[in-house]
């Protein structure tokens, strides 16, 4: 049974029909990384609201863990990470994370624990009775996530996570974000703008064209895991960036002119 | 640099501007010889507190009672409004128009008619008065802080399948506390203003209001002076005491920690 499955869905806005989704289809299998790429206004942010339930479609629909996307909701079946961490400044660390149980009414014995595992996961033990502001970017992300899998979730959405931080804190944080991915076997639908991190994180990734938003064509990863610094040199890796270059370029999503039409490598449609 | 040292420090220049304030004051008045009438030194104004010590501190806490009885009415009424207010947009949109309309009106202009309400010497009509000074800028920084709440928190809970009371009490206030407490330290301020200016259009003989005001009909502005020093360091207190529960309630803040 796949986590996450869209069929047909559609997104207009109410103020001046501006489509911003159409035509979507796509399957998530349990465990796999997918990433959505695409150009500002693709809508790739919005659909990912979408799947949370945090935005309603206009057609479509959207099934989460075998049920509705509200349901799924009520349920507390994903969690979320933003660009922004979405922390609470009157809150610790630790109270941070442990929030979604506060509300989900743990006891606090059993919250204190799991959020050690979490720490200790996301590596930021010590850092307890820290406060947001006193962590830099980077480990203010990882509190986030920890937040994210606190309960669990079978399904993790993340925004554009490691979109405000700078380049080596970046490919840092994509190295922990595939080791805690590994780690906790959940399910990742991961929105980025970056080709290359879409590449090196990912199982497939799903390339989005806009006005309207639409899948372009879904380019299938087969890159070696464990991935470590070293798949970044690999030949295969350049080829995928090229592929989905191409694939973004043949929606419209990339400026620059198409030079010689060779035949496109999108791999796996579906899956 | 150890915390006493670092206060020092930060405390130093302050302390000697007042020192020079101070013997300014006192070397002007007498050096140059400034009438009395005009400006008293301040060792003159000091003895004459110390000789009418009882009679101006408890015209004092008489009207500091009237500024904090209007001050805790109008503060709750502003919270309880903003809270209703950021809860229900209507009723914000239908009434807020109003309230800033209420507000430009000068409520000073007032006070001889709640004096007619609640009775001349009562406490209650300058209460009265201070409460609606100190309703409207309380009630404003609730309503910005209840709703400069950012949208990804909002979105945060409600992946959370959190519900509004829910997102309420998690966020919306915690994130209001910083605006409500500068509300509240502008109302100390209004609410003395408040109290005393009332008591100016008729209040009890024993206000500071009265005081001052019959002192300085008699020309005994040493008298006059005395009470307004009385009256400045109950607004100084006032202010700080609401200064330190921002600081206990908001243990966290990051302006505090800055360093």
């Amino acid at each position: 049974m796949s986590v996450v499955k869209l069929a047909g869905v559609h997104k207009e806005f109410a103020q001046g029909d501006v489509v911003a989704l159409e035509d979507i289809d796509l399957e998530v299998q349990p465990g796999e990384f997918v990433s959505l790429i695409g150009p500002s206004g693709c809508g790739k942010s919005t659909l990912l609201r979408i799947v949370g339930d945090l935005i309603q479609p206009t057609g479509g629909s959207v099934v989460v863990n075998g049920k509705r996307a509200h349901q799924a909701r009520v349920d507390r079946d994903y969690g979320i990470v933003f660009q922004d961490a979405v922390l609470f400044d009157w809150r610790t660390v630790e109270k941070n994370i442990a929030l979604p149980l506060e509300l989900t009414g743990w006891s606090r014995r059993r919250r204190a624990e799991r959020v050690r595992e979490l720490m200790e996961l996301v590596e930021l033990t010590g850092f307890e009775r820290h406060h947001p502001w006193q962590l830099s970017g980077g480990m203010q992300q990882r509190v986030s996530i920890a937040r994210a899998l606190s309960f669990s979730p079978a399904l993790l959405l993340m925004d554009e996570p490691f979109g405000a931080l700078d380049e080596m804190t970046r490919e840092r944080m994509n190295l922990e974000l595939l080791r805690i991915w590994e780690q906790t076997g959940s399910t990742v639908i991961f929105v980025t703008h970056s080709i290359a991190e879409a590449v090196f994180l990912s199982d497939r990734v799903v390339v989005m064209s806009p006005r309207p938003g639409r899948i372009t064509g879904i380019v299938g990863v087969d890159l070696p895991r464990p991935r470590a610094s070293e798949t970044r040199e690999l030949p295969r890796y350049a080829e995928l960036i090229r592929d989905v270059r191409r694939t973004l370029r043949r929606g419209g999503g990339l400026e620059e002119e198409g030079e010689d039409e060779e035949p496109l490598i999108v791999a796996e449609e579906g899956l | 640099m150890t915390l006493a040292l670092r206060r020092t420090s930060e405390w130093g220049p302050a302390l000697a501007v007042f020192a020079l304030g101070i013997a300014a004051w006192e070397g002007l008045t007498r050096g140059i010889g400034v009438e009395e009438f005009l400006l008293p030194p301040l060792s003159a104004i000091l003895d004459t507190l110390q000789d009418n010590w009882d009679l101006i501190w408890s015209a004092g806490f008489f009207t500091l009672k009237e500024a904090l009885g209007g001050f805790v009415l109008g503060a709750t009424a502003a919270i309880l409004i903003g809270l209703a207010l950021a809860r229900w947009r209507t009723v914000g949109r239908a009434f807020m128009p109003y309230a800033i309309a209420a507000n430009a009106i000068p409520i000073i202009a007032f006070a001889p008619i709640t004096n007619n309400w609640f009775g001349i010497t009562s406490q209650a009509s300058k209460m009265v008065i201070a409460a609606v000074l100190v309703f409207f800028p309380v009630l404003v920084n609730t309503l910005r802080g209840l709703t400069s709440v950012r949208p990804q928190q909002i979105e945060l809970m409600r992946s959370y399948a959190s519900g509004e009371l829910e997102i309420f009490r998690r966020v919306r206030i915690p994130t209001a506390l910083p605006y409500i407490f500068s509300g509240l330290k502008v109302g100390t301020v209004l609410a003395m203003i408040g109290a005393i200016v009332g008591d100016y259009f008729g209040g009890s003989q024993n206000s500071l209001g009265i005081l001052i005001k019959r002192s300085a009909g008699i020309f005994d502005f040493k008298l006059a002076w005395a009470a307004i020093l009385v009256a400045s360091i109950l607004g100084i207190a006032f202010y700080a005491a609401v200064a330190t529960a921002e600081r206990l309630t908001m243990r966290w803040n990051p302006s505090d920690r800055a360093n």
